[in-house]
């Protein structure tokens, strides 16, 4: 059977937009949160967010470094962060100079939540002020949520296959699922998968605050808006950026001698059927994506040492707990769970895939993140590591990483080192 | 150089992102400056706002070098 491995990682976070500085400041207990300043929010309810930080800024993302100037122009920030992203994930890699043999099995598979919110927005004022003749041409493209796959694609000469997940919340952790089962499928030796988004525009905040999604009242307090577990959380804030991952073949990778992070080694999908915005209420389906990955990994509970929950600082995150204790029973007790959220925010089509990043990095120097702001832990929350306020060594010997989205969507995936 | 043609490759420096000095007037947008046709409806587009000129599909089709774009506005400007 094909083997898949990670040999590359690459981040824009509201933390840092490289995966060291963003480890770093995760690990020292940062929030990437703050007023929103990419737009004037004073008319919204909610007026905060995890913004990616500008150039200037001490850990800010420079687009220059890795996207053209004209497709700067044409295309939406998620792509963009996705373009940058998939850089790093190759630079790390050491593939950023493929023959063509190699190219021709070598695709891309970057997913989106939802695309080019911003950009659709400025369009359709545009549209309705001044007339469809002076609309973009570049818009369509500059939007799509294939086009980071796209970009990419043409950017690097990859010919393998070209798609892209769109499953909200859970795309990013589908993405590097449905990637790795093509290199096990032999469509590809080499997949860039994950997830990017940015959506910290008028409409994506008014959309999420009348859907009840975001908290709304912490306003004045960025930092502690996002508290996963905790008794006073209130619904999430909205973060942006991008993770994507090298997926290789691991006697590919071997071969080429290349640095070796994880092996991606379960993967469980499963739909909540119940509702289009809130969780089963008992968790039948994270409970069903969690178990099928933990089978497709031949793995007992006990063998996973740390879970990145999904958490997003909503009344679901006891929901995704309860369902945790009923897959790992006792088990749960030795290993530690922790919402990442907390610090970056949510990232929604991205999150799966910067989270697993988080879950290889934990892996790689055998430390777990913090869950920031658990002053008050929530009832249910007994007798369960959830890394409160500061990063915890420890042995990690598995991960298991979730990710939820609207429409009911569950994806769990499991990585060990090897 | 007149004022039009420096309006016009300051237009055309910032949707191609190419370096001015290759901004000639002789140069090609597709063949000299890495343009698509799409970059060439844009920049049409830009012209019309700059110049508050109207710039029709056919005569659009006829502008493929820098200073076809400036004799055209040059004669159709108010």
């Amino acid at each position: 059977m094909r083997r898949v491995v990670i040999t590359g990682l690459g981040l824009v976070t509201p933390l840092g937009a490289d995966v060291e500085t963003a480890w770093a400041n995760l690990l020292s207990s940062k929030s990437g949160a703050g007023p929103i300043t990419r737009f004037d929010a004073s008319d919204q309810k909610c007026r905060i967010a995890c913004e990616v930080k500008p150039k200037d800024h001490e850990y800010g993302f420079d687009p220059d470094k890795r996207v053209d100037h004209k497709v700067q122009r044409q295309v939406d920030p998620f792509i963009v962060y996705g373009i940058d992203a998939a850089g790093q994930a190759l630079e790390d890699a050491g593939l950023t100079e493929m023959d063509e043999a190699t190219r021709l099995r070598a695709g891309v598979s970057i997913g989106s939540g939802i695309g080019g919110l911003p950009g659709i927005e400025i369009e359709s004022v545009n549209l309705h002020e001044r007339g469809p003749g002076r609309v973009s041409p570049h818009f369509v493209h500059g939007r799509l949520i294939n086009l980071i796959s796209g970009q990419v694609s043409i950017k690097y000469g990859l010919m393998g296959p070209n798609h892209a997940v769109v499953t909200a919340c859970s795309t990013g952790a589908h993405s590097i699922g449905d990637a790795a089962r093509m290199i096990k499928d032999d469509d590809a030796d080499i997949m860039l998968a994950g997830g990017a988004e940015s959506t910290v525009n008028p409409l994506g905040v008014a959309g999420f605050a009348q859907a009840r999604a975001l908290n709304m009242s912490m306003n004045d307090r960025p930092t502690e808006a996002s508290r996963p577990y905790d008794k006073d959380r209130d619904g999430f804030v909205m973060g942006e950026g991008a993770g994507v991952v090298v997926l290789e073949e691991y006697e590919h990778a071997k071969a080429r001698g290349a640095k070796i992070y994880a092996e991606v080694v379960g993967y469980g999908l499963s739909g909540d059927a119940y509702h289009v915005t809130a969780p089963h209420p008992e968790g039948k389906g994270a409970e069903n994506a969690m178990r099928m990955a933990l089978r497709k990994a031949g793995m007992e509970p006990g063998d996973i040492d740390y879970i990145n929950a999904h958490g997003t600082s909503t009344m679901a995150d006891t929901i995704e707990l309860a369902a945790a204790k009923r897959v790992f029973g006792d088990d749960l007790s030795g290993a530690s769970m922790s919402s990442t959220k907390s610090a970056i925010g949510h990232l929604l089509g991205g999150a799966g895939a910067v989270e697993s990043i988080f879950c290889i990095l934990a892996l790689r120097d055998q430390i777990v993140p913090p869950t920031l702001n658990l002053d008050n832990p929530d009832e249910g929350t007994e007798g369960v590591d959830l890394v409160p306020h500061v990063a915890k060594k420890r042995q990690v010997r598995a991960v298991l990483n979730n990710s939820f989205g609207f429409g009911g969507t569950n994806a769990s995936l499991v990585m060990k080192a090897i | 150089m007149s004022e039009t043609a420096d309006r016009v490759k300051k237009i055309v420096v910032e949707h191609l992102g190419v370096e001015a000095d290759k901004v000639t007037e002789d140069a090609s947008f597709i063949d000299d400056l890495g343009a698509d046709s799409l970059d060439i409806v844009e920049l049409v587009m830009a012209f019309e706002e700059e110049f508050g000129v109207e710039i029709p599909d056919d005569a659009a089709e006829k502008i493929t070098t820098v200073k076809d774009a400036i004799t055209y506005i040059d004669e159709h400007k108010g």
